[in-house]
């Protein structure tokens, strides 16, 4: 199953060596892990999708990240509503006639071209993974030349609400 | 993200503080942690510690390898209770401790290590003696740091020693650039620590600790499987006046073994794969399981679908990841040992009706002793039976990895808490012998008995040359079954009897050996001539080495066979026919003792 995880982690060296390090020695798949600033000053938020066996495993997960001194807080997106949303860079051929068709294409996804070569375009889309897949499969048959996905970033809707059961759910005393 | 941890900005006042070099800082860091001794070998990357040192007024132990030098803290932390602290260089010094750090990480053991490293302007480039110890580390520490200035060294060592001995104790390393070490900056105060992300629960919820008594007056075959976690909380005595108040017994694992006196008549021995029939009859029968600082390891729960299958499980841990690991947890309470125990003590808990449950296992105890076969030679639990009735179980014993480990497991009686020493969970070899350095170290008082396999004693020999230089009467007594006698038995068990590199019948000759580092040493075949050694040798504060050449081939027994379950155990009965058996309870407390009722 995915699961979806939303990190606060001290803006340390080697933090992300920390993280990326216990899912590989305790065997957990990563889809895709982004990190950036967080609206604290020397905390960056890390939003991690993984590919986790079963609930225990993923409650495994959450204990060992937890566990981490780096980490101040675990954030379980996986069955809450969030906003989620993900960048993709998508170049493909494209010769002068079907430039037309492309945009076309593209309209409903609120994509835009942002550079225009002499054989391709590059497409910029932000939305769910879902949609993202789904207009890369729309435009596969023109030929993808170059294809640059962020991952995942994403934060609960109404987070404090929810984060406090989550705590609970952490140290298990809930 | 930065790549640098944020620089500590300069308190007001700190222009006219006297300056220090980051090697001064470092020991007067360690001296207000209160350190009084060192572990550790120099190099390059730390010649500016190893000066500042010189005349610091702190003890250094200088063993002849870096692994010798962590072992030696490790067997210092577990009789001490306070962290070990090492010292090595980069490079080659750095890499040589990442198996006692593997170690102290899987055995929860407090220390405080700190590495050289090349300095700052050449890191990265492939430097001399450069190992990239910061991130070969990470995975196998509790936390680890690399300093950049010398104004951090004092908050870094501060947090070092708090995170190390805190919550589940680990250890932390500190990897010090030499620049670093050279460099002046002030002393500066480490302040009040700000470890946001680290704040481990001690008291337990009184919910789930309510819950739990409830079980408690319910249950009618209840059971504590008690770990290291009560060592480590220093609450052996709220155990033993738990289990009484209760009338509920106990089962050790392996590195729980002391905190309940093994002659307790609540006391069911070790369980796991060669424990004690009834301790592991009890883990599988019971119908409440109450795990006190145990991580149900593999080696104890066997195939943990088998293991305590009809019981309702409540853990209490510090550490809540260690809850619901390995076995479905209905009653999970995070929290200090000490803190729950004291807490399950002040409420008033119905005791179980559990007086058929105890006389049951009483029963199984008497019936399913440890047993060997005598053959003429000297037996491996013989030599350890002797022992612990020579010291009556209140020596410190320390084991390297194998069977002579298991045989001290199940013979030696211990009858104190804090005075076994032995790899648990990383199953080390090369550990036993500089563990009992440390341990000496730690305890100077108190008898120090190093039971090793001679496998495993020729992969840290070379410390011999520590007993005279220090003066550390540590007993040497080498369980010599000419093989790496565990692997031996597992090739007969499992491989057919096909000994692929498990013989060993080229073995150096202990005796001078022991001459050669200036002690006395013996080698020894007959239970009579090792009883008169032992007399004359075990009492004094000399130390000494004892090679007793034990009956090759024999196997620890019962058995628990890998991927079996509790129920599954073999090896319970000596071979129909034999001829001079021996049958003893070992440490199974409950066994020829009057149980009663709470
Ligand atoms: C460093 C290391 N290498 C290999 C092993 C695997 N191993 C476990 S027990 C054992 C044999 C130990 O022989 P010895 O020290 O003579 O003890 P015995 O079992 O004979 O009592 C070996 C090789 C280990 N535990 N540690
Ligand atoms: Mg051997």
């Amino acid at each position: 199953m995915k699961q979806l995880l939303s990190l606060l982690v001290r803006d340390q060296a080697g933090v992300l060596n920390r993280i990326s390090g216990l899912f590989l020695r305790r065997g957990y798949n990563i889809d895709s892990i982004t990190v950036g600033c967080s609206e604290r000053p020397g905390l960056s938020r890390m939003t991690i999708v993984l590919d986790v066996e079963d609930k225990k495993a993923a409650e495994q997960v959450k204990k060992q990240l937890h566990k981490q001194i780096d980490v101040l807080k675990v954030i379980d997106l996986t069955e809450r509503s969030v906003v989620a949303r993900e960048l993709a860079l998508i170049r493909v051929n494209a010769s002068m006639a079907e430039r037309a068709e492309i945009d076309h294409i593209i309209q409903p996804f609120r994509a835009r071209i942002l550079d225009v070569g002499r054989s391709s375009v590059t497409i910029e889309v932000t939305g769910g993974s879902e949609k993202i897949d789904a207009l890369i499969e729309l435009l596969r048959p023109y030929g993808i030349k170059e294809l640059a996905r962020t991952g995942l970033t994403a934060f609960a809707r109404e987070l404090d609400v929810g984060q406090e059961a989550e705590m609970k759910d952490i140290i298990g005393t809930a | 993200m930065a790549k640098t941890a944020a620089e500590p900005t300069e308190p007001e006042g700190a222009k006219e503080q006297r300056l220090l070099t980051g090697a001064e800082i470092l020991i007067e860091a360690l001296k207000r942690e209160g350190v009084d001794v060192l572990f550790g070998y120099p190099g390059g990357a730390v010649l500016n510690v190893y000066d500042a040192l010189y005349d610091a007024g702190i003890a250094h132990v200088l063993t002849r390898h870096e692994q010798g030098a962590i072992h030696a803290a490790e067997g210092y932390a577990r009789i001490s209770g306070r962290p070990g602290v090492v010292i090595a260089t980069s490079g080659p010094g750095a890499t040589n401790l990442m198996t006692g750090l593997t170690d102290a990480m899987l055995d929860s053991l407090p220390l405080v290590v700190i590495t050289g490293q090349v300095g700052t302007n050449v890191m990265g480039s492939d430097a001399f003696q450069e190992a990239p110890i910061f991130s070969m580390s990470m995975p196998v520490t509790k936390y680890n740091y690399q300093v950049r200035h010398p104004r951090e060294i004092a908050r870094v060592v501060r947090e070092a020693f708090h995170i190390a001995t805190t919550g589940r104790p680990g250890p932390v390393l500190i990897d010090l650039p030499k620049d670093v070490t050279i460099q002046q900056a002030p002393y500066v105060e480490a302040e009040a620590l700000d470890l946001p992300g680290y704040q481990p629960t001690v008291v337990p919820n009184a919910l789930q600790l309510g819950k739990l008594s409830t079980a408690i007056a319910r249950a009618v075959k209840p059971v504590i499987l008690a770990g290291a976690g009560v060592l480590h909380a220093r609450a052996s005595e709220l155990l033993v006046a738990f289990a009484e108040r209760t009338g509920i017994p106990v089962v050790h694992t392996l590195l729980g073994l002391g905190a309940m006196p093994a002659t307790h008549p609540l006391f069911l021995g070790m369980g796991g794969m060669h424990g004690t029939v009834v301790a592991n009859r009890a883990l599988y029968e019971c119908d409440l399981l109450i795990n006190i600082g145990a991580r149900f390891d593999d080696r104890l729960t066997g195939n943990p679908k088998h293991f305590a299958p009809k019981a309702v499980v409540a853990h209490i841990d510090i550490d809540p990841a260690e809850i619901g690991k390995i076995v479905h947890t209905h009653i999970p309470i995070v929290g200090d040992a000490k803190a729950a125990l004291e807490r399950l003590l002040a409420m008033p808990i119905d005791p179980p009706k559990a007086d058929a449950w105890r006389a049951y296992l009483k029963r199984v105890a008497e019936a399913h002793p440890f047993w060997y076969v005598k053959t003429g030679d000297l037996k491996p639990q013989r030599v350890v039976e002797l022992i612990d009735e020579m010291t009556e179980g209140r020596a410190i014993v320390t084991t390297d990895v194998g069977q002579h480990q298991m045989w001290a497991a199940q013979y030696y009686r211990f009858r104190r808490p804090h005075r076994w020493v032995t790899s648990g969970g990383l199953g080390t070899m090369g550990f036993g012998f500089p563990a009992a350095i440390g341990a000496k170290i730690a305890a100077r008082e108190e008898t120090v008995i190093a039971v090793v396999g001679d496998a495993g004693f020729q992969m840290t020999m070379q410390e011999l040359a520590l007993l005279k230089e220090y003066d550390l009467g540590v007993k040497i007594i080498i369980l010599n079954n000419f093989a790496l006698g565990m692997v031996r038995q597992w090739q007969e068990l499992f491989y057919a009897k096909r000994y692929s590199e498990s013989l060993l019948p080229f073995q150096p000759d202990y005796v001078k050996l022991a001459e050669a580092y200036g002690i006395a040493g013996y080698a020894v075949s007959t239970e009579d001539a090792l009883t008169r050694l032992l007399e004359k040798h075990l009492f004094d504060d000399a130390p000494v080495l004892i090679d007793c050449r034990v009956s090759p081939g024999e196997n620890v027994l019962p058995m628990i066979p890998p991927g079996k379950g509790l129920h599954e155990i073999v090896g319970t009965q000596p071979p129909e026919g034999a001829a001079d058996v021996v049958y003893r309870f070992g440490s199974s407390g409950i066994a020829g003792q009057e149980v009663s009722a709470p």
